[in-house]
């Protein structure tokens, strides 16, 4: 049996094992979820606006960001948040508690390698690309700004 | 302040944009890390071109929750720092603006890596 024959029949093979889901509910699920999640941010900034009437929109939109991660790590720690990505999707990836979980789910999952070389280091597997691609980005427009 | 019609455009607008996170992965099956940073530079990039701002007049926390609202955040700082400081202000402006959601999510990612356990494995 030579080599592409080989690889056709095990992508063939591939094709049939792969579990089937049907694409079109998950799009659903994503919307929900993902809305459900902005609507929360959307609430704690609201109450903070609500407690607090002399913070500026700003600082409490930040505020609900960051109660939003802390809330998300948490989740992935108690491994509730993985069952919630299962189902959402990108609803949970698309948010920024999706980043959140990108840092927390490596911190726990490479825990066994080390404190320093495992958790510290391995958090960033996923958040490290994000916030260089970010900065990269952001001097260049920050740059174009500037001299234009 | 709590307008139900707000929420309804918070809850559309932020499932839109995870709804095309999901139709990325469905039709080109891209990986969660590829999804974050290709949508946080279309978020620097809608704040580049200006559309970031008017859209979060509208949706509020529908568009500065998902990441998109994080990349604007990094170009918005980067501008305005630039604007008082110059080039200067480029380099800190964007990393100042977005400080408080990365040291939160390190030092919960941090606290929370070491009390909390690995479910996954078996």
């Amino acid at each position: 049996m030579n080599e592409q024959e080989r690889n056709e029949r095990y992508n063939a093979y591939i094709e049939a094992k792969m579990p089937k889901t049907k694409p079109w509910p998950t799009l659903f699920h994503a919307f929900w979820t993902g809305g459900l999640i902005c609507c929360l941010g959307e609430l704690i900034k609201d109450l903070f606006l609500y407690f607090f009437p002399y913070m500026s929109t700003l600082d409490a939109t930040n505020w609900s960001l960051i109660i939003l991660i802390i809330l998300a790590s948490f989740l992935t720690g108690i491994g509730v948040y993985d069952r919630i990505g299962a189902y959402a999707g990108a609803g949970s990836i698309v948010p920024i508690t999706g980043f959140s979980n990108s840092i927390a789910s490596p911190a726990l999952e490479f825990k066994r390698e080390g404190l320093v070389f495992g958790l510290m280091a391995k958090m960033f597997i996923i958040a490290g690309p994000v916030i260089v691609s970010g900065t990269v980005a952001s001097i260049i427009v920050g740059l174009i700004y500037l001299f234009i | 302040m709590f307008d139900p019609i707000m929420y309804l455009k918070v809850f559309a607008i932020g499932g839109l944009v995870c709804m095309i996170g999901q139709l990325l992965i469905i039709t080109t099956k891209i990986t969660s890390a590829r999804i974050l940073v290709s949508f946080l530079l279309l978020g620097v990039f809608m704040e580049a071109i200006g559309i970031f701002e008017p859209i979060k007049q509208f949706a509020g926390a529908g568009i500065s929750v998902p990441i998109i609202g994080f990349g604007a955040s990094l170009a918005r700082g980067a501008i305005d720092a630039g604007n008082t400081l110059g080039v200067l202000g480029v380099f800190t402006g964007g990393l100042t603006a977005t400080a408080g959601g990365i040291a939160a999510a390190i030092l919960a990612g941090y606290v929370f890596g070491l009390i909390f356990n690995s479910k996954t494995k078996k």
